[in-house]
């Protein structure tokens, strides 16, 4: 018999949990399908479905989706509500699901975080385990097997970005969702452009997460978005040991609209703020983030 | 927030020693003001109530009060007290919901700070404006559904007026309850014309819009006048005291979603199903521009639409849009609505 093949989209939740999840699927014998890299097709192709007014990640993971819906058997969504009552994510993290659903006939699988409501990742995955006869003992050993593998994984991104703090050049803070800083076409050219100046690009979401969730209250007291207290508390641990901060969102994020206003207005780093829509062209980004470096070299 | 202000008002000069002002009216430079302060892409509301905030300062105001929704209105507050900072103003902005979560205690001991509070008095103060909230809401509810096929101009709006003032005067609980009955008796005994069997549009959409004074009976004058009856759902008596239940019963009976989609996008989608099903000419939905759990719900409800062969019309509102260009974009709805009714 053939393996079912689980389709996971390159998109949002994939670069939080999607390790994980693919970890975890494998294991239980189950064949993974993970869409390609972003490129240009896909990103047109996610716009056919996406309204005009959606944030550039979402069109992403439309187009991703787009992409998987005759590769697969079924597609794998993440509906992030809360991490507790005041970590919560952005309302499009809450509407991934039903929109799938809607604007796609291919059948899908949930798992549905809420911890306010009980509802964790090993819940979720439980549910779906159970549609397919799997049983409970395996399911416990697949979750630990995927866990171990994820924490190594963490660990060693960690590390190599807590090195890059010890080495010389410039030091720059790239502050941005996981789901953009690893984007290929949104937060990816940026990075090699700075790599390729030689510059030590730091990354807000290869920290410790539980070290800095907390921080993030000396800038935003009574902030409650899971993703941004991250990126803000990076900045808040590494503030005095970087020469500027990147703040990259993608067009028009809700939240970080709001909050990395805020931020920029307390912080006393240089800063550059690069909004990226689905128009761009590196070109002007470039020539920004040049003249840019070129400020900070002359400040050292 | 538009007539609102009135129950408010009441509230917080019976149970605080606060010198109350009235906010200003939002005009065309009350957008400006907020705008030039404002993140490029924040959502329109934002940049509304930011405006009111630096006029109501200029008129004197040094406590301002922010309420909060469940999505990233929630956070307003804490944005606008540093730009409020950085403009050298002094004050204090209280905020009433954080994370989707009203916490009794936090705001009790941030109102403290600024004054004395009573609390036995401010629970029957409370229950009071609970009332008054309901009894305006249920009169607006009239009121839209007729105003448009009102005889004598402006006697609908004039007598809102006049029932405002009486509801800011008010004594106690069972005067609430006379003059509510007496109001509800004149409105009434209004003189309207209004067609058999009209052309039903139903509006649905984010609430600060839906409620906003901008939007208020301009799209019902404006449709009556081609004999069409508006419906509209969300108010503060709804959205305060029974969104939570609500939801939860209609997401149960509903097929198409199967979670929750923050703030207001999945009883809008529940209730367009309704709308569809009951048999509604057609559905307006308005928001602001950039708000997020709206755009999410959008490509659901015009699926739903299309369905059941519904029109839908979706106006997304800025700083910039002007009453024009949606009346040009709202007679064709309705040029359509008429010509689909006569075939």
């Amino acid at each position: 018999m053939d393996k079912i093949k689980i389709g996971i989209p390159r998109g949002l939740f994939y670069y939080y949990d999607g390790y994980f999840l693919k970890n975890f699927f494998e294991y239980l014998n189950f064949e993974v399908v993970v869409s390609p890299e972003t490129n240009r097709i896909i990103i047109d192709e996610g716009m056919k479905y996406a309204n005009d007014e959606m944030c550039l990640s979402l069109k992403v993971f439309l187009g991703h989706i787009a992409y998987l819906q005759d590769k697969c058997d079924y597609l794998l969504i993440m509906r992030i509500d809360n991490y507790g009552k005041y970590n919560q994510t952005c309302t499009n993290f809450l509407s991934l699901y039903d929109l799938v659903t809607n604007l796609f006939t291919i059948p899908t699988l949930d798992i549905n975080i809420e911890y306010t409501n009980k509802e964790n990742m090993y819940i979720g995955l439980k549910k779906i385990c159970q549609k397919f006869n799997i049983s409970n003992s395996k399911i416990k050993n697949a979750y630990d097997s995927a866990l171990i593998k994820n924490k190594k994984h963490n660990k060693n991104l960690i590390t190599i970005n807590k090195n890059k703090l010890n080495k010389k050049g410039l030091k720059l803070l790239l502050v941005a969702h996981a789901y953009n800083i690893n984007d290929e076409y949104i937060g990816k050219p940026i990075i090699k452009y700075l790599e390729n100046n030689n510059i030590n690009v730091i990354f807000s979401n290869n920290f410790e997460t539980k070290e800095i969730l907390n921080l993030s209250y000396k800038y935003c007291p009574n902030l409650y978005w899971y993703y941004n207290k991250e990126n803000i508390g990076s900045i808040v641990k590494i503030e005095d040991k970087i020469d500027g901060i990147i703040f990259l969102s993608s067009f028009p994020c809700g939240p970080d609209s709001l909050v990395n206003e805020l931020v920029i207005r307390k912080i006393r780093k240089p800063y550059i703020n690069l909004v990226i829509d689905d128009l761009n062209s590196l070109t002007g980004i470039e020539t920004r983030l040049e003249s840019f470096i070129d400020i900070l070299e002359q400040r050292v | 927030m538009g007539d609102y202000k009135v129950p408010v008002k009441y509230l917080l000069s019976h149970i605080t020693k606060l010198e109350i002002i009235d906010a200003p009216k939002i005009t065309t430079k009350t957008i400006e003001i907020g705008s030039k302060y404002s993140p490029d892409f924040v959502c329109t509301p934002f940049k509304y109530t930011l405006g009111t905030m630096i006029e109501s300062i200029e008129k004197g105001s040094n406590v301002l009060i922010q309420a909060g929704g469940g999505c990233r209105y929630g956070y307003y507050s804490e944005l606008q007290k540093q730009i409020l900072k950085d403009l050298g103003y002094d004050i204090v902005l209280i905020n009433l919901v954080t994370a989707g979560i009203t916490d009794p205690i936090k705001i009790y001991k941030e109102l403290k700070k600024v004054t004395k509070i009573n609390i036995v008095k401010s629970l029957y103060y409370l229950l009071i404006t609970k009332k008054m909230v309901k009894y305006m809401d249920n009169i607006d509810d009239y009121i839209r559904k007729n105003i448009g096929f009102e005889v004598k101009k402006n006697s609908f709006i004039k007598l809102k007026n006049k029932m405002l003032k009486s509801f800011s005067k008010i004594k106690g609980y069972f005067d609430l309850k006379k003059q509510y009955k007496k109001y509800l008796n004149e409105f009434k005994q209004l003189k309207i014309n209004k067609p058999n069997n009209p052309i039903k549009i139903a509006i649905v959409g984010e609430l600060y819009t839906i409620m906003e004074p901008f939007a208020n009976y301009f799209l019902e004058y404006e449709l009556a006048s081609k004999n069409i009856e508006i419906t509209r759902f969300t108010n503060v008596d709804y959205l305060l005291f029974r969104k939570s239940k609500e939801v939860k019963k209609m997401l149960k009976k509903n097929r198409d979603i199967k979670y929750k989609m923050g703030a207001d996008a999945s009883d809008n989608i529940c209730r367009t199903r309704m709308l569809c099903e009951e048999g509604y000419d057609g559905i307006i939905h308005i928001k602001s521009s950039f708000c997020t759990p709206e755009i999410g719900a959008m490509p659901i409800i015009s699926k739903i639409c299309a369905q059941y062969k519904i029109p839908i019309i979706f106006f997304s509102f800025d700083a910039a849009t002007s009453e024009v260009g949606i009346k040009t974009r709202l007679e064709a709805f309705y040029d359509m609505l008429e010509m689909r009714r006569s075939k």
